[in-house]
């Protein structure tokens, strides 16, 4: 059997939905491995990767530098060098880090990925391009492959044989670096589910005004995220990781409701491939309405509380 | 202050956009520069603006039609538009890609050197934003990705990367390869004395001969990943639209509950 290492996404210490959703799908391609750059994990973070799969924990602590792509390739090439596939997570320090791998190791990479199979001996992926419009199948034609999966797109479940991962340290060289990281500003934690793992996302844009207290009531209500426009982050209503689009957040969740939203190709690019899409919308000729499965011609302040409403009364029933 | 700019010639974003034996299809009617190379144009322009001297070159690889991508360069007022078509290329990854641009590069810093090379942070196409690190990595220069802004001080290049945890700040000596991001800046639009100028201006047009790079290392027989399909995704299927006439959030809300969303 083929092994297949996972690059671990950490935050604050808790290893995160998506890698789950990656140690997943690499049962269905070889032998999970899990890799975790930085100091040890705690035992029980180690070992809900070995629920979900992972033979191994490989820990290689290459400390700060590791914030520096050419670092932390050096990092995971250390720990990954008898894989035949390596998954991580598509997040655009990620597609960094495997560039620098991929010239190391002369693998070939498919980034932004939706799903990761073996074909006859070769990695195949799936991918959605051109705002979500068309399919693509790519094969990995070299013997290492390298896969950037995209958050929400597996199903995560414990392994058959749930096992303990045994924890294995790995030395790494790491390269001389000319980039020096002067300043590190931490972004406070959304509250809730982030944006691209969150199975509901609930936008506002322009039309919301500025007010986001709707949106809110509703995401919270269908346990989702809060997500917005381009021109709702750029007029300050609401902070810049909140970007849904082709240069913000991608997301792919079972539910996106678009509330005062156009639906410029750069925004539907980012959530076109989501399971349902809702919209409101004012404008009857809104291009978002082409993509719903299910749209409202209204007022966003009309319609979402009585949803709201509506929803409290069938739960309460 | 010499800068190198890459652009990308790919589909209008606007335009039916597709795929012809699994690469794709590229057509001088509805190709354009791509988007976000427009801001690292701009980010260009604004260094030579603020130096008070300096030279803009832009660089593109791809077919013939791809010059259209260094003459929209031209017309925001870039001073020289180098074109790499060569058969060759065509069907290269992001590596034999960036093998192409690097060599390019390198003859241009070789006549005199280059400050910077600047990219866009993702050509809309393909959205993979990998080739910056890949240029970085074969001129072996300091790699500055993903910049929401780029301050230049003597020999030092610094720049802001908001990333999803955190905001950092990242310092390198020159040369290096800044890729920005479309929050670096807001792109100006050509004016008309700049598009008439653009006309007459000439475009330097480069083979692979002319560059040193062997053929066999880039184009589709070299690529390390190769597209075996590509189809159109199905419209979605039932849609409905009402028009809310008092009922609308509750018809909004009888179809999540029907679809188990809420
Ligand atoms: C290079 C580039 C990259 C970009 N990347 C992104 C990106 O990643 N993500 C992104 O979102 N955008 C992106 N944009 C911007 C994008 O082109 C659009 O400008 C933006 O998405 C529009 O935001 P909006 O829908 O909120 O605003 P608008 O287009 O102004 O739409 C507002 C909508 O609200 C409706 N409305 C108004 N009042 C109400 C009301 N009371 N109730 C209900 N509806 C109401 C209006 O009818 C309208 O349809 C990018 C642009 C460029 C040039
Ligand atoms: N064929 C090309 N010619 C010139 N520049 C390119 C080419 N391909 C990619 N680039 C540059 O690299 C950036 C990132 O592209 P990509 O990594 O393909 O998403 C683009 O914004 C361009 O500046």
């Amino acid at each position: 059997m083929s092994t297949v290492a996972v690059l671990v996404e950490s935050r604050d210490g808790s290893v995160t939905q998506p890698t789950f959703e990656a140690l997943t799908l690499a049962r269905t391609l070889g032998t999970p491995v899990a890799v975790w750059i930085g100091a040890a994990p705690a035992p029980a973070e180690a070992a809900r990767l070995g629920i979900h799969g992972a033979e191994e924990v490989r820990v290689v602590d290459a400390g700060d530098a590791a914030r520096l792509p050419a670092a932390a390739a050096a990092a995971l090439g250390a720990a990954t060098a008898d894989a035949d596939v390596v998954l991580v997570i598509s997040t655009f320090v990620n597609k960094e880090i495997v560039t620098r791998l991929a010239l190391a190791t002369g693998a070939g990479v498919v980034v932004d990925a939706s799903d990761a199979e073996m074909v006859d001996g070769h990695v195949e992926t799936l991918q959605t391009v051109f705002a979500a419009t068309w399919n693509v199948r790519t094969r990995i034609a070299t013997d290492k492959a390298i896969v950037g999966i995209r958050p929400n797109t597996t199903q995560a479940s414990p392994g058959e044989t749930p096992g303990a991962a045994t924890l294995v340290e790995v030395a790494a060289d790491l390269p001389e670096t000319r980039e020096l990281v002067t300043g590190v500003e931490p972004v406070p934690a959304p509250d809730g589910v982030p944006l691209a793992e969150a199975p509901v996302v609930v936008s506002g844009g322009r039309g919301t005004n500025g007010d986001y207290t709707l949106v809110r009531e509703l995401a919270e209500l269908l346990g989702g995220a809060v997500g917005a426009s381009r021109d709702a982050t750029d007029e300050g209503w609401i902070s810049h990781e909140h970007m849904v689009g082709q240069t913000g957040t991608t997301v792919t969740p079972a539910l996106y409701v678009a509330c005062g939203i156009s639906g410029a190709v750069h925004h539907r690019g980012g959530m076109q491939a989501s399971g349902t899409i809702v919209a409101v919308n004012i404008d009857p000729d809104a291009p978002i309405f082409e993509i719903a499965d299910f749209g409202v011609v209204g007022d966003l302040g009309d319609v979402i509380p009585q949803a709201i409403a509506r929803i409290k009364e069938v739960r309460g029933s | 202050m010499r800068i190198l700019v890459t652009v990308k010639f790919v589909p209008d974003l606007q335009s039916q956009r597709s795929f012809t034996d699994g690469a794709v299809t590229r057509t001088g009617d509805d190709g354009t520069m791509n988007e976000l190379d427009e801001n690292a144009v701009e980010a260009a322009l604004q260094l030579r603006e603020a130096a008070g001297e300096g030279e803009v070159y832009a660089l593109t690889v791809g077919g013939d039609d791809a010059v259209a991508a260094v003459r929209k360069a031209l017309q925001l007022g870039v001073d020289h538009a180098l074109h790499v078509a060569d058969a060759s290329v065509a069907g290269s990854d992001v590596f034999g890609t960036a093998k192409v641009l690097a060599a390019a590069v390198r003859k241009v810093h070789d006549e005199a050197p280059l400050d910077l090379v600047i990219t866009g942070m993702a050509a809309l196409d393909g959205l993979t934003s990998m080739l910056p690190t890949a240029l970085a990595a074969e001129l072996d220069w300091s790699q500055l990705t993903l910049a929401s802004g780029l301050t230049i001080d003597g020999a030092t290049a610094t720049v802001v990367r908001n990333l999803p945890d955190a905001h950092e700040t990242v310092s390198a000596p020159l040369p290096a390869v800044v890729s920005v991001t479309d929050e670096a800046n807001t792109p100006r639009y050509p004016n008309f004395k700049l598009i008439m100028a653009a006309r007459s201006k000439p475009v330097t047009t480069w083979t692979l001969e002319d560059l040193g790079v062997d053929a066999a290392t880039v184009g589709a027989a070299a690529a390390r990943t190769v597209v075996v399909d590509a189809s159109p995704r199905p419209p979605r299927e039932n849609r409905t639209v009402v028009t809310d006439t008092g009922e609308g959030g509750a018809a909004l809300a009888d179809f999540l509950i029907e679809r188990g969303l809420a």
